[in-house]
C-alpha cells in the first residue's frame, strides 16, 4: 500500500478505538486549518520576493503546482504516472508558440498550454488507465518517450534549440510583465488560484470517489462507480494542471525546450512529490521547494547533483515514506490521539 | 546493381542488420527485466545503469588491468551481478511488503546515483573499446563485419539457454512456481528468498553482458543506459510484461522493425516502437505475449 496520509492524519475515519468521540468534528477543524496554513503559505509566497531571487521563487511555483497536479494521481487516485513531463513539457511549448508565433497574451497563452495538456491527458489517459499499478507507469512513460521524439523532429518545436526568446507580453494587453516582480504576483496569484482548485477537487464528491477507487477499486465497481470514467477525467484534470504549470514556466523563463519534456523531468516531479508527502495537499509544495533549491544552490557540485536527489529517492523510499509533510501531520495526529485518550480518561 | 522495393540491397541489409544488433540488446535487456519482474514484481529501473555498468566493467578491466575482452565477457556479468545481489539484500529487500511502485522508484533513485557518479568520473562523453573481432564477411550483397555478426548470433544463443532454464528445466520449475506461490514452494523446502536473490543477480548479470556486448559497437559512455532503457521499457510493454518469449521475440523484432523504418521513413525510425506500443496496447493491453490480469 502507498502511504495515504490524508486518511492516516484523519482519526475519524479509522477503525473505532474509543477516540472518535474526541474528534468527531474533526473535519471542520482540518478544513480551518488548511485555511491557516494556505494564507501563511501565500503570505511567505508575498514576501518571498524580498529575500530570494524572484525568478527562483517563480520557478518553485511553477513547480509546486506540476507536483500537486501529479499529487492528484498519485496520491488520490493511486496511479503512478511517469510521463508527466509529456503534459508540462507539452503546454510549454504550446503556450511559447501561442504567445511567440500567433502573438497572444501571457493569460491566452497559459490557456492555450492547459487546453493542449488537457486533450492530450484525454489521448493518453484513454489507453493507459487500461492498465494498472506498475503497468500503467510503464505505459504512462513510453508514451511520454513518443511525445519525446515527436517534439524532437517537429519543425514547429525548434528541435534540439526549443522555442526560445518567447516575449513577455502585456497580461491581458494591459499590465506589463517585463518587471520580474510584477509577472512574480502574477505568478502567485495563478498559483494561488490553482492550488485552491486543487484542494476543491480533491475535497468534492468527485475527489472521494476518487479515494474510494484508490482504496479498493473492486468494490467502487460493484457500488456502481464508472471507474473508467473517474480515472480518465482525474487523469485530464492532473494533465491540465500540469499544463499549467508548464506554460506558466514557459512565460517565466521565455524558453521552451526539450529538457520539459524528458523523462528525467518526469522523474524529478515523483520525487519532489515524495518528498514533500504523497497524499498530502502541501506535500508537494515543500517537495518542490526543496528540490529545486537542491538543483539551484548544489549546481556547484556538478553532475553529484545527481547522485543528490538520487541518494534523496533512495532514503525517501526507505526511511520517510509519508515524506516530509506526511511525517509532521503523522506525528500532529499520534499527539492529538494521545491527548484525546487522557481527556477521556 | 538490381534494387529491391527502389531501395539498394547493401543499404537494405545493412540496415537490418544495424536492426538485428540493436534487436539483439533490447532482447537481452528486456530478459533481463522480464526475469526480474517475473519473481520479484520488481520493475528494475537500475537496469540502463547496470548495463551501463557492464559497458565500463570491461573498460577498465581492460584499460587498468589488461583483461582482454573474451575475459570480461565471463567475468563483468559476475562482477555486477554480485553489486546487484548486494543492492537486492541490502536495500531492496527491505520493501517488498510495500506497493510495488515503492521498488521501482527505489530503483529510479540507484539509477540516479549510478549515472550521477559516473558522469562525475567519466564526463558525459565517450570512451572508445577496441574490437576483438576486427574484419568482415563480404556476402555479396552486403558485407558483414564479423564483430557484429558475432553479436547477433551470441544475444541469441542466450536468450534461447535462458529460455530453456527457465521453461524447460527443474530449476526453471522452482522459479515459475516461486512466482505463482512463493509460501507454498517455501513450504516444499525451497529457500525462496534465496532464489530471489539469485534471480535479482542474474537479471542484472544479463544487463551487464548487455553492456560487455555493446562496448566495442558504441562508445562507453555514463549516458548509454538512459538512453536505451525507455525504449527497452517500450519492448517490455509491448512483449507482455515478464514473458520470457515475449521479451526474447519482440526485442529482435522490433530491432528489425526500426532498421527498415530506418530505409523507408527515417524521420520514424525513432518513434516507431512507441507507435507500435500504442497499437498494441488498444488491441492487446497486456501485450503480445502477456496474460491478462
Amino acid at each position: 500500500m502507498l502511504v495515504r496520509m490524508d486518511e492516516a492524519a484523519d482519526p475519524a475515519k479509522t477503525p473505532a478505538d474509543g477516540t472518535a468521540t474526541g474528534t468527531a468534528k474533526l473535519p471542520a477543524g482540518r478544513s480551518a486549518a488548511f485555511g491557516w496554513l494556505f494564507a501563511a503559505m501565500m503570505a511567505f509566497g508575498l514576501v518571498a520576493p524580498f529575500v530570494a531571487y524572484p525568478v527562483f521563487v517563480m520557478k518553485v511555483l511553477c513547480f509546486a503546482l506540476f507536483a500537486a497536479a501529479f499529487n492528484l494521481l498519485i496520491g488520490y487516485v493511486g496511479l503512478l504516472s511517469f510521463g508527466h513531463a509529456m503534459f508540462f513539457g507539452g503546454a510549454a511549448y504550446a503556450c511559447g508558440y501561442a504567445i511567440k508565433t500567433l502573438g497572444l497574451t501571457p493569460e491566452l497563452g497559459i490557456l492555450a498550454g492547459m487546453a493542449f495538456a488537457g486533450l492530450l491527458g484525454a489521448a493518453v489517459g484513454w489507453l493507459a488507465i487500461r492498465r494498472q499499478g506498475i503497468y500503467f507507469a510503464m505505459v504512462t512513460l513510453a508514451l511520454a518517450q513518443m511525445f519525446f521524439f515527436v517534439c524532437l523532429q517537429t519543425p514547429i518545436t525548434g528541435g534540439e534549440d526549443g522555442i526560445q526568446a518567447i516575449p513577455r507580453r502585456p497580461l491581458f494587453g494591459l499590465i506589463p510583465t517585463t518587471d520580474d516582480l510584477t509577472l512574480y504576483y502574477i505568478v502567485l496569484a495563478l498559483f494561488g488560484a490553482a492550488f485552491l482548485a486543487l484542494y476543491r477537487i480533491v475535497h468534492s464528491p468527485f475527489g472521494q470517489v476518487l479515494k474510494a477507487i484508490r482504496e479498493n477499486e473492486p468494490r467502487a465497481i460493484s457500488l456502481g462507480y464508472r471507474v473508467e470514467r473517474y480515472k480518465l477525467l482525474a487523469f485530464v484534470l492532473s494533465a491540465a494542471f500540469a499544463g499549467m504549470a508548464g506554460a506558466m514556466k514557459t512565460v517565466v523563463f521565455q524558453l521552451a525546450s526539450l529538457t520539459d519534456v524528458a523523462w528525467q523531468m518526469s522523474g524529478e516531479v515523483v520525487l519532489m512529490t515524495l518528498v514533500g508527502g504523497m497524499g498530502t495537499i502541501f506535500g508537494p509544495v515543500v517537495g518542490a521547494g526543496i528540490i529545486v533549491a537542491m538543483q539551484n544552490y548544489l549546481s556547484g557540485i556538478g553532475e553529484w547533483v545527481l547522485v543528490a536527489q538520487g541518494l534523496v529517492f533512495v532514503l525517501a523510499v526507505l526511511l520517510f515514506r509519508r515524506g516530509i509533510v506526511g511525517e509532521i501531520a503523522a506525528l500532529i495526529d499520534r499527539r492529538t490521539r494521545a491527548k484525546a485518550e487522557r481527556d477521556n480518561g | 546493381m538490381f534494387e529491391l522495393i527502389g531501395v539498394a540491397p547493401s543499404v537494405l541489409f545493412g540496415q537490418m542488420l544495424l536492426g538485428l544488433i540493436n534487436g539483439a540488446f533490447y532482447a537481452i535487456l528486456s530478459l533481463g527485466l522480464a526475469v526480474i519482474f517475473g519473481l520479484l514484481n520488481v520493475i528494475n529501473f537500475t537496469h540502463g545503469a547496470q548495463y551501463m555498468m557492464g559497458a565500463f566493467a570491461a573498460w577498465m578491466l581492460l584499460n587498468l588491468a589488461g583483461v582482454p575482452y573474451w575475459a570480461a565477457l565471463v567475468a563483468v556479468p559476475v562482477l555486477v551481478g554480485l553489486t546487484g545481489i548486494a543492492f537486492e539484500r541490502l536495500l531492496l529487500s527491505r520493501i517488498y511488503h510495500l506497493d510495488h511502485l515503492y521498488s521501482l522508484l527505489l530503483t529510479f533513485g540507484l539509477a540516479l546515483i549510478l549515472e550521477g557518479v559516473f558522469r562525475s568520473q567519466f564526463g558525459s562523453g565517450g570512451q572508445p573499446y577496441p574490437n576483438p573481432l576486427p574484419g568482415g564477411q563480404n556476402l555479396g550483397f552486403m558485407f558483414l563485419p564479423n564483430y557484429r555478426a558475432w553479436v547477433v548470433v551470441f544475444s541469441l544463443a542466450v536468450c534461447l539457454a535462458t529460455w530453456f532454464m527457465i521453461e524447460r528445466t527443474k530449476l526453471g520449475s522452482y522459479l515459475r512456481a516461486a512466482t505463482e506461490r512463493p509460501d507454498l514452494v517455501q513450504a516444499f523446502g525451497v529457500n525462496v528468498p534465496r532464489m530471489v536473490t539469485l534471480t535479482y543477480g542474474f537479471g542484472v548479470g544479463l544487463a551487464a553482458l548487455a553492456g560487455v556486448l555493446a562496448a566495442p559497437i558504441y562508445q562507453v559512455s555514463p549516458l548509454m543506459g538512459s538512453n536505451l532503457i525507455i525504449v527497452v521499457f517500450a519492448v517490455v510493454v509491448i512483449g507482455g510484461m515478464g514473458s520470457i518469449l515475449g521479451a526474447i521475440v519482440t526485442g529482435f523484432g522490433l530491432g528489425l522493425v526500426e532498421g527498415l523504418t530506418k530505409v523507408f521513413y527515417p524521420e520514424a525510425s525513432n518513434t516507431v516502437i512507441f507507435v507500435i506500443m500504442a497499437i498494441v496496447l488498444l488491441i492487446k493491453p497486456a501485450g503480445l505475449f502477456g496474460t491478462p490480469k
